[in-house]
């Protein structure tokens, strides 16, 4: 059939698939049990995040003096763990949202898992502000709630106030997303599975979800709107996550090139992470045919977007620290560049500025593995990159005398570990439970590349009802 | 009162919507089409009018954009205020943030709250009507047959024109 295909446009999905294949091929994962590759991925990231449980448990009871903050640097490898993951999700949001918006049609194959993603980034973000009050059973006191003390109100002029409410609304809204999308796919896996328990467990979560093109009309025009929505939501976060810093007087950090700044390095750590997964995923449950090269290779071009957005905010904010003659803030990029902490600065810079430009080259774009290294390389690159920001600005402000060093202890790099942990023993569950690829979208993108006269093939793996073919049926 | 429904099965869907298309165009009483994914051409097709949930979303979202700065100035300047670092008490461009993200909270969730609620999603509800692999992939066309000038076979032959692949007819107890 291959010389059926388009000449204008390469398929999305390869290997002709049939509607049913589509679904089969899904539901797969979610019918055999867990592989041996599946239950060492879970030994390791379970063991991880009890390592991380642990910790965190230990630092809560005895408290945040455990950590290797001074008076100095109080805030440090907790922020910069906050920081990363939010970043993080912005990927997700990014793939199900503004793609959608633009009518990307590949990005049908990794929404539903890059949503995933999102969500459980933004739970292991949201981890560690919350341990960073040092008791934590008071988180709810960030609410504006009536209360007995006046009732004092929280203080909206302040950006930490902000930031609490565009993560809150940022997981909920995200959720939601992924849970609309989801529902025509659960009612999918309703009516084919035999087993009742989990009939039950997908008809609760279907809503009674019925393919009905009334609803299905509703549903595209519910789902273009939080398209709609999710696309500044999702500025709007890494801006506020911003602010925490740049509304702040301390140099490095006052100013105003870092709300564009954050955003793209959020986008660009994201796709990295998106390609971490992905890369992983389609090797271990064999999802080849629908997380194709092609898809690799589009992320891998995002990735060389954002990252030269990234590495023009660093000229930029070097050019201007040279430019405004102010001499601290030109002390802190020296002490950046040359600093005690020159070595991450140069990691940051290797990783995130002159390793995704090897992405230019279609050969690396191509090669999984070559990808595979680059998306690490990039996660640490900014992991790196927050830490030098929020770190090293902190270590050496205005008054020498009060300058301090500072090293994480075990403890708060096994909080570290942990949320990693948290974030891949989620994941793996997920595979496990729902479906990884969008079914019902991914069906509606079938056609694509293929000769408009050739549908796709209509012949399911299952039996075919009594009278199916009508003899004489005019095309 | 019950009426005779007339059940067609399609495998693709530019069957389904030429189908329909005709059918329209045969003075045919078209009930619901159910696909096992969003099917464009196919609302116009039957003659859906589009949705207006983009409404409710404007209506919560300003509701949300007007309660949150209400709040934020009747707590920051009125109910207990405090002076922080001799900022106005009403500082209205610091009231932003929260404001915008209120505004998409209460459009994201009034939107989809409504959307439950006129499709009757519901948890644990049963899926009012079934039709055989139509969320796998069958594209079933569902007609009513109005009165007894509904002619089965030429119906039935009006599909299989446009490669329809099974038809039923079932009985429903009216609502």
């Amino acid at each position: 059939m291959s010389d059926h295909t388009s000449i204008l446009r390469s398929p999305l999905i390869l290997g002709n698939k049939s509607y049913s294949d589509v679904t089969e091929d899904v539901a797969l994962p979610l019918d055999r049990s867990p592989g041996k590759e599946w239950w060492m991925a879970f030994a390791v990231s379970s063991s991880m995040l009890f390592l991380g449980l642990a910790a965190v448990t230990y630092q809560v009871m005895t408290g945040i003096g455990t950590w290797g903050l001074n008076n100095t640097v109080g805030w440090a490898f907790d922020i910069t763990n906050f920081v990363f993951w939010i970043g993080i999700g912005h990927a997700g949001t990014l793939i199900s949202a503004i793609l959608f918006l633009f009518r990307q049609k590949w990005r049908t194959s990794v929404n539903r898992s890059a949503e995933a993603m999102t969500i459980f980034a933004v739970i292991c973000a949201g981890i560690f502000p919350i341990i960073h009050m040092g008791r934590p059973w008071l988180a709810f006191w960030v609410v504006p709630y009536p209360n007995l003390r006046g009732p004092l109100w929280v203080n909206f002029r302040s950006p930490l106030v902000w930031d609490m409410f565009a993560i809150g609304t940022y997981f909920t809204i995200s959720l939601v997303f992924w849970f609309v999308g989801l529902i025509p796919d659960l009612a999918t896996l309703r009516d084919r599975t035999a087993s009742n328990i989990k009939k039950k467990f997908y008809g609760l979560l279907s809503l009674g979800w019925d393919g009905s093109n009334r609803t299905w009309l509703r549903y595209e025009t519910v789902y273009l709107l939080l398209a709609g929505l999710a696309t500044p939501l999702v500025v709007s976060v890494h801006t506020i996550v911003s602010w925490d810093f740049a509304t702040s007087v301390i140099p490095g950090w006052h100013t105003t090139i870092f709300p564009p700044y954050f955003v793209a390095g959020a986008v660009f750590s994201g796709f990295a992470m998106v390609l971490t997964l992905m890369i992983i995923a389609r090797t271990v449950l064999h999802f080849e045919e629908y997380i194709t090269l092609h898809h690799i290779e589009s992320m891998g071009k995002i990735i060389i977007a954002t990252g030269g957005m990234v590495a023009l905010a660093y000229l930029t904010e070097l050019f201007v620290a040279m430019y405004s003659g102010n001499e601290y803030e030109r002390f802190a990029f020296i002490n950046r560049m040359f600093g005690p902490y020159a070595w991450a600065y140069w990691i940051m810079v290797s990783c995130n500025v002159l390793s995704p430009q090897l992405l230019w080259l279609k050969k690396v774009r191509t090669n999984v593995t070559l990808v595979f290294l680059l998306s690490l390389a990039i996660n640490v690159g900014m992991w790196f990159e927050r830490f030098v920001i929020i770190t090293i600005s902190l270590t050496r402000d205005y008054l020498p005398a009060s300058w301090d060093v500072y090293a994480p202890t075990l403890i708060e790099i096994a909080t570290l570990i942990g949320s990693f942990g948290l974030f891949l023993t989620l994941f793996l569950l997920f595979t496990r439970i729902l479906p990884m690829i969008a079914i019902g979208e991914v069906k509606g993108v079938l056609s694509y590349g293929r000769a408009s006269h050739e549908a796709p093939k209509a012949e399911g793996r299952y039996v075919s009802a009594a009278h199916e073919r009508v003899p004489g049926g005019v095309r | 009162m019950s009426r005779r429904l007339f059940i067609a099965y399609f495998k693709d869907e530019q069957d389904i919507v030429e189908a329909t298309k005709a059918a329209g165009a045969a003075g045919h009483e078209i009930l619901d089409a159910y696909t096992p994914y969003a099917v464009h051409g196919l609302d116009k097709a039957m003659g859906l009018k589009p949705s207006r949930l983009p409404w409710v979303c404007l209506i919560f979202g300003l509701l949300g954009a007007t309660a949150k700065l209400w709040f934020q100035v009747w707590t920051s300047a009125f109910n207990w205020p405090v002076n922080i670092g001799g900022k106005p008490l009403a500082s209205i461009p610091a009231f932003v943030p929260v404001t915008f993200e209120i505004t998409v909270l209460f459009a994201g969730l009034g939107t989809v709250g409504a959307f439950f609620l006129v499709s009757r999603l519901r948890p644990g509800r049963k899926p009012a009507v079934s039709y055989d692999r139509a969320t796998n992939d069958r594209f079933v066309l569902v007609l009513v047959e109005r009165d007894a000038s509904f002619d089965l076979q030429k119906t039935t032959d009006l599909f299989k024109r446009h490669g329809c692949v099974k038809v039923e007819e079932r009985l429903e107890a009216e609502e």
